[in-house]
């Protein structure tokens, strides 16, 4: 059962769920308490978003209202921040090399982080050479790639490809998504799955890595 | 005798620019047979849209920002910056390909336009991403939250100092001149001039001179090559083009982001916003018809796609003013091309509204037996070849994918083969056999 906070921000009541944070730590309660609930509320708007019950403004949203609480709880954490919560498993998300959009793949970064994963996220335009490199920095275990313009097709194989070839090939999951991306081209590129949005590409990594 | 336009139907005036097109003024066709296929096309395209009566074959559309560029080894680089190299890829494109028609080569625009304007909003071509890369937009708070008074208050206003300075860095300088509304007769016609004496001001100017320059120079040899093209026997699929009132909000002035927390934080401002400015998209098609000769209006839709916004906020925020944009349209005489990218599955009940022949859609990923099945007696749907087989498949693979298309989405009439976005990139033999294919099993007999 959800606390009123989770329920608050899962229901996407702005003003009342900042209300709720202030009149909290106001009274002293622990931040990481808060923050806990707010976690909660996330998986539900996953949920509802997997659902079709909620779509790509209210994740949006959601996303905005939590900004604002975190920051809000800030001040407040004071040395509690090695406390982080144990990450589910290392994901790397980048949009392809020649592609700079970057709302889908952002979307797909906050929903693994919300889901419990460390993500890096490369940004926009990266080169192959990056995904490869943070492969072996970062001993991360599912890559996922990002692409709204067809030209992201060829990008998407060469980075498979560099991948392959540097022999991490066996050590990653690689998933694909945005745009003009289908099974089709999700063949062509050489990577392991395609998943048509945010929930999806949680749902692959949790596939992968479990969780 | 001919009777006034403000007289005749909306059927009368879609009727005289369609007579306007088969007309072809000033074009000199290389041949009598070039004027008839020339003819023949356009009147496919009016059988296929108005829906009255089964067209000869399939229509076929072909649009590409730099699909053509691409196929004859032009970078997107010189396609924006060498107009010679740009209209000799879609010159061969006609030769080659023989499409049924061609859609003018100006999506990319002029490189040194961009440069001088100092345009802010998109990346393009050796300024930003690669000379191999093709333009790509620059998501962005173009408006702020506090602007959407002065837009509804004045949208002209609203874009002339305060958009326009900020996406064009040559035209920052515009912000501090004054509304034109305040000139009015002689005590303050001197003093409204002065703003146009601040030297930063004349800059200004001598960027919009300068870019209307380069502007006059492009459009001559694309305006050329449009006439060379027709002469051919190929008409203009398009005359130009407009944009839903929600995304002229959620793309051009707000971005992604932002529209979707203005949806929570300000639905009403969204609402009176999108109102204002229907009228206004309206007249910008009509325009471009108007100017073109031709009634097609091209609109490509964004946020409206299925996942982009629930049902509810659909049909609260895209869908009325979209709706008043096609049917201001459609009143004119004008034929609206609804480009919808992305899938608009969950949409298809609300086009259902729509007048028979209203206008025409173009779909991506839209399930097209499901749209046959709701719209297949009132509207033309089109498209769904998918661009990932178009570069990623065989020949094979694209026949038997129109194969399906012509027999599911075809059946009757009322169908458009073309694939679900404007085509960055191109494969010859795929495409190649797409149009091939077509013209050979889409003939309705």
């Amino acid at each position: 059962m959800a606390g009123e906070l989770a329920k608050l921000l899962s229901d996407l009541k702005e003003p009342e769920a900042l209300a709720f944070v202030e009149k909290a730590l106001g009274k002293g309660v622990d931040p990481m308490d808060l923050l806990g609930e707010t976690k909660e509320a996330m998986k539900i708007v996953g949920q509802r978003f997997a659902d079709e019950k909620y779509f790509v403004p209210d994740l949006i949203f959601a996303g905005e209202i939590l900004k604002r609480m975190v920051k809000m709880m800030e001040p407040h954490f004071k040395a509690k921040k090695g406390e982080e919560a144990e990450r589910l498993g290392k994901v790397i998300i980048g949009t392809v090399e020649g592609d700079i959009h970057d709302v889908g793949k952002d979307l797909v970064v906050f929903m693994l982080d919300v889901s419990g994963f460390e993500v890096t996220d490369l940004g926009i335009d990266v080169p192959v050479q990056k995904f490869v490199d943070t492969i072996k920095e970062t001993g991360s275990t599912v890559v996922g790639l990002s692409g709204f313009l067809t030209l992201a097709f060829d990008s998407m194989k060469e980075t498979v490809d560099a991948i392959q070839d540097a022999g991490l090939r066996d050590q990653v999951k690689i998933m694909v998504g945005g745009g003009q991306i289908d099974e089709q081209v999700r063949e062509y590129t050489g990577a392991d799955a395609y998943g048509k949005d945010a929930m999806e590409a949680v749902a692959l990594a949790k596939g992968w890595i479990g969780g | 005798m001919e009777k006034k336009w403000e007289d005749m139907s909306a059927e009368e005036r879609r009727e005289a620019r369609f007579e306007t097109w088969l007309s072809a003024e000033g074009v000199e066709f290389q041949s009598p047979e070039a004027e008839a296929t020339y003819k023949e096309a356009i009147m496919r395209f009016k059988d296929a849209v108005l829906m009255e009566k089964v067209p000869d074959r399939v229509p076929i559309f072909m649009f590409g920002t730099f699909m053509q560029p691409d196929i004859y080894g032009v970078t997107p680089y010189e396609a924006m910056y060498d107009t010679k190299k740009l209209i000799s890829a879609h010159r061969k494109f006609l030769v080659d390909f023989k499409p049924d028609y061609y859609l003018p080569p100006i999506f990319g625009g002029k490189g040194k336009i961009f440069e001088i304007l100092g345009y802010k909003q998109y990346k393009w071509p050796g300024h930003g991403v690669s000379k191999e890369s093709v333009y790509q937009t620059l998501e962005g708070e173009y408006m702020l939250p506090e602007d959407y008074e002065a837009l509804i208050e004045d949208p002209t206003n609203f874009w002339l100092r305060t958009y326009l300075p900020r996406i064009c860095g040559a035209l920052e300088p515009l912000k501090d001149i004054g509304a034109f509304t305040d000139i009015w007769e002689l005590p303050f016609i001197s003093t409204s001039m002065i703003p146009f004496g601040i030297p930063e001001v004349q800059n200004a100017f001598k960027a919009l001179l300068e870019a209307g320059n380069e502007a006059m120079a492009w459009i001559g040899e694309i305006g050329a090559f449009e006439m060379e093209a027709r002469g051919m026997g190929i008409p203009c699929a398009v005359a130009g083009a407009s944009k839903a009132p929600f995304d002229i909000l959620g793309d051009t002035l707000r971005g992604t982001r932002a529209m979707a927390i203005d949806m929570y934080r300000r639905p009403e401002m969204i609402l009176k916003a999108v109102e204002r400015i229907t009228p206004i998209y309206v007249k910008q098609g009509v325009n471009s018809a108007n100017f073109q000769g031709n009634p097609v209006v091209f609109i490509p839709l964004h946020k409206g796609a299925d996942g982009f916004m629930s049902d509810e906020q659909f049909k609260t925020f895209y869908w009325p003013t979209l709706k008043g944009l096609i049917l201001g349209l459609a009143a004119e005489g004008c034929v609206p091309w609804l480009f919808c990218e992305g899938s608009y599955n969950t949409r298809l009940k609300y086009l259902t509204e729509l007048p028979k022949g209203s206008c025409f859609w173009i779909f991506d990923r839209t399930d097209m037996a499901r749209a046959k099945k709701l719209l297949g007696d009132t509207l033309c749907i089109g498209g769904n070849v998918p661009s990932g087989m178009i570069l990623t498949g065989t020949a094979e693979q694209v026949k038997e994918y129109c194969k399906n298309l012509i027999d599911v989405a075809g059946k009757g009439g009322g169908y458009i083969m073309a694939m679900g976005t404007a085509m960055d990139q191109g494969k010859a033999d795929t495409l190649k056999a797409m149009i091939d294919f077509t013209k050979e099993y889409g003939v309705y007999k």
